[in-house]
């Protein structure tokens, strides 16, 4: 499965060679506009607009997310990232006022457009909160496997099921003895990690993670990003985060959002390599140096 | 280079929202419910407004769900299943309501007069027509009495509350009991033992004081209930926040906490009032019903907006039943005042939201 990923990497040097860096490709993609053809696979996002109300929060982002990569998408609070992240999955409409315009494709098809059943894209675009969340009333197992029951699916093991993504998520080991008791009883890491467990048993392509890691401790932090690593090759990660040693640690790519004090934009994307070592933006060096934000 | 120019931004879209086509959907399904209603009101032995509307809800959500089934599979029709299941529960929730006001006005605004606000009944008789004499002192009389009651139960219901979630003394357990079991006290009882225990041995008579009182037993549990529910919703976090200032618990308790309950506050309060605003039983017993003026809650019969419609009823021609009508829809029209003005009050200057 890691090999995959290595594959990817590899045809993105490749590219880098023949058509210069990666920013710059990722800056020629970020021109995209709704109506422009789809790559066809993993989740892109076409000059996607939000808006509260009368009060225009995200303007014209344009965002590819390659399968079996992980996006991060820095910036400072009230930059509009959260919001971008929540239209992905289309949470954004729980906003009464919410309105939004673009497009955002998963394998080619806006999930946005007439008919599509809104159930079946957050089946395949998974989230994590910010805050761990496991359901209060259900034991760990019954989390883990919460998502089939939500959304009717029939599966013939469970029991795999439930020790597949638990190991993924790193908690295999920690909880095996006590699949039966409380999530409750389990430290703060330990139940972001079953969230992500629940996220997963669903099979989800793309996991979208909102500042997953801003209420755990650093030990929990690394245990959260090994498993983002471990994930990496088999779904597509965007994830949220105010921490920049995380984003340089675990992203591929990585995204740069700013507020000028008007709606949020996307000032740069490019590999989290050249994003912290050569910014092309002055306003991105400042931020990712420290200077500001 | 990476700078994203600025376009002009496109308009605004909910493609979440329900589109026409949608709409119409709905439009043809309430259409379809409605025509086999009437088919089967015409071809049964089934008739009446009742049997119209628990047909039309039936076939709605029958409709409905075959739709839904055939457009996006079974979970989606159990999905609108539901959704119709407590549309038509809101609707049957909803219909009294209406029709009482529906009711009330169409029956008492003949009955509304400019009089009713300028003249009192002092000189004239309920089998008077409409027009004459008014209910200028019941109005009177209905402020003073809530009002007086307010001003009893309101502190002593929000400072129960503060006991129950601030203090959390020992009593804390069988208070909370006590109140529980008090908000079912029948209005009745609590004109009893007002009756009982004021008027009987110390006044004799009747008075405005001693209705506010009844009132007052009756509001209590009330208030004290709905405040606890709200104290409870502010996160310790505040509290803690507050003593960790530095502050007593008293003034982290009157500068943060009850302001963050405010507006919660003030509902618990409404809800109090609307309790007893037209409690009509232990005003019966111990105000009297006079139909003159009276601004003394401490001595003297004091009209009500209930004792003139009790009375009026009672005098059963129809100028006084007319007269009754118009009485409740002032008391009516009262209570929607007091909550507007409640409503107004607790959301001024709130912080949060």
């Amino acid at each position: 499965m890691t090999t995959e990923s290595e594959e990817n990497q590899g045809d993105e040097m490749e590219a880098t060679t023949s058509k210069g860096s990666l920013s710059e490709i990722a800056a020629a993609r970020q021109q995209k506009q709704p109506g422009s053809n789809a790559l066809g696979v993993g989740l892109e996002a076409r000059g996607v607009h939000a808006w509260f109300g009368e009060k225009h929060a995200l303007a014209n982002v344009s965002l590819d997310f390659w399968p079996g990569t992980v996006t991060a998408l820095i910036g400072p609070s009230g930059c509009g990232k959260s919001t971008f992240l929540r239209t992905l999955n289309r949470m954004h409409e729980f906003i009464p006022t919410a309105a939004m315009a673009g497009e955002v494709l998963l394998n080619g098809e806006d999930i946005y457009a007439a008919g599509v059943d809104v159930t079946k894209i957050r089946l395949k675009v998974g989230m994590v909160f910010q805050k761990p969340n496991p359901f209060p009333s259900m034991t760990i197992a019954e989390n883990v496997l919460a998502g089939l029951k939500l959304a009717q699916l029939k599966i013939e093991n469970k029991d795999d099921l439930l020790e597949e993504c638990l190991e993924r998520a790193g908690l295999w080991a920690e909880v095996k003895d006590r699949l039966n008791t409380h999530g409750g009883a389990l430290s703060g890491g330990q139940q972001q990690r079953l969230c992500i467990a629940r996220a997963l048993a669903v099979r989800p392509q793309v996991l979208l993670m909102d500042e997953p890691c801003s209420a755990l401790d650093p030990g929990s932090t690394l245990r959260i990003e090994e498993t983002i690593s471990q994930l990496s090759s088999s779904v597509t990660i965007v994830i949220v985060t105010h921490n920049m040693q995380q984003a340089a640690r675990v992203s591929d790519y990585t995204a740069f959002f700013l507020s000028d004090g008007g709606p949020g934009q996307m000032i740069e994307v490019g590999s989290t390599n050249d994003i912290f070592s050569r910014p092309k933006d002055e306003r991105t060096e400042n931020y990712v140096t420290g200077r500001f934000g | 280079m990476s700078t994203v120019e600025k376009v002009a931004a496109p308009k605004p879209r909910k493609p979440w929202a329900a589109t026409p086509i949608d709409r119409s959907k709905t439009a043809g399904i309430i259409l379809a419910a409605a025509l086999v209603s009437f088919a089967v009101v015409a071809i049964t032995p089934m008739k009446g407004k009742l049997a119209y509307a628990a047909i039309f809800f039936t076939a709605y959500i029958i409709i409905d769900f075959v739709v839904s089934y055939q457009k996006a599979g079974r979970p989606a029709a159990v999905d609108s299943l539901f959704r119709g299941l407590v549309t038509t529960a809101i609707a049957i929730a909803v219909t009294p309501i209406v029709s009482i006001l529906v009711t009330v006005w169409s029956r008492g605004h003949k009955g509304l007069h400019w009089t009713l606000f300028t003249k009192d009944m002092h000189s004239n008789s309920f089998t008077d027509p409409v027009g004459q004499g008014g209910l200028l002192h019941a109005i009177i009389g209905t402020f003073l009495l809530v009002i007086v009651a307010m001003v009893i139960s309101v502190p002593i219901g929000i400072l129960t509350a503060l006991y129950l979630t601030e203090i959390r003394g020992r009593f804390t357990r069988p208070i909370e009991f006590l109140v529980q079991a008090m908000s079912g006290v029948p209005s009745i009882v609590a004109g009893l033992f007002i009756y009982a225990a004021i008027l009987i041995p110390f006044t004799k008579t009747v008075n405005g004081i001693q209705g506010s009182l009844a009132l007052a037993i009756l509001m209590i549990p009330t208030v004290a209930r709905t405040s606890q529910e709200v104290l409870k919703l502010i996160p310790s976090d505040l509290r803690e926040a507050g003593v960790a200032l530095g502050g007593t618990q008293f003034r982290s308790v009157a500068l943060v906490v009850v302001p963050a309950a405010r507006s919660g506050l003030i509902t618990a309060m409404i809800l109090g009032v609307a309790r007893v605003a037209g409690e009509t039983a232990p005003i019966l017993l111990l105000t009297g019903g006079s139909g003159t003026k009276n601004y003394n809650v401490f001595s003297g019969s004091l009209g009500s907006l209930p004792n003139y419609v009790w009375q009026a009823f009672s005098a059963g021609t129809p100028e006084s039943i007319t007269r009754a009508w118009a009485g409740i829809l002032v008391l009516l029209i009262i209570v929607v005042i007091l909550f507007t003005a409640a409503r107004v009050l607790g959301n001024r200057k709130v912080g949060k939201k």
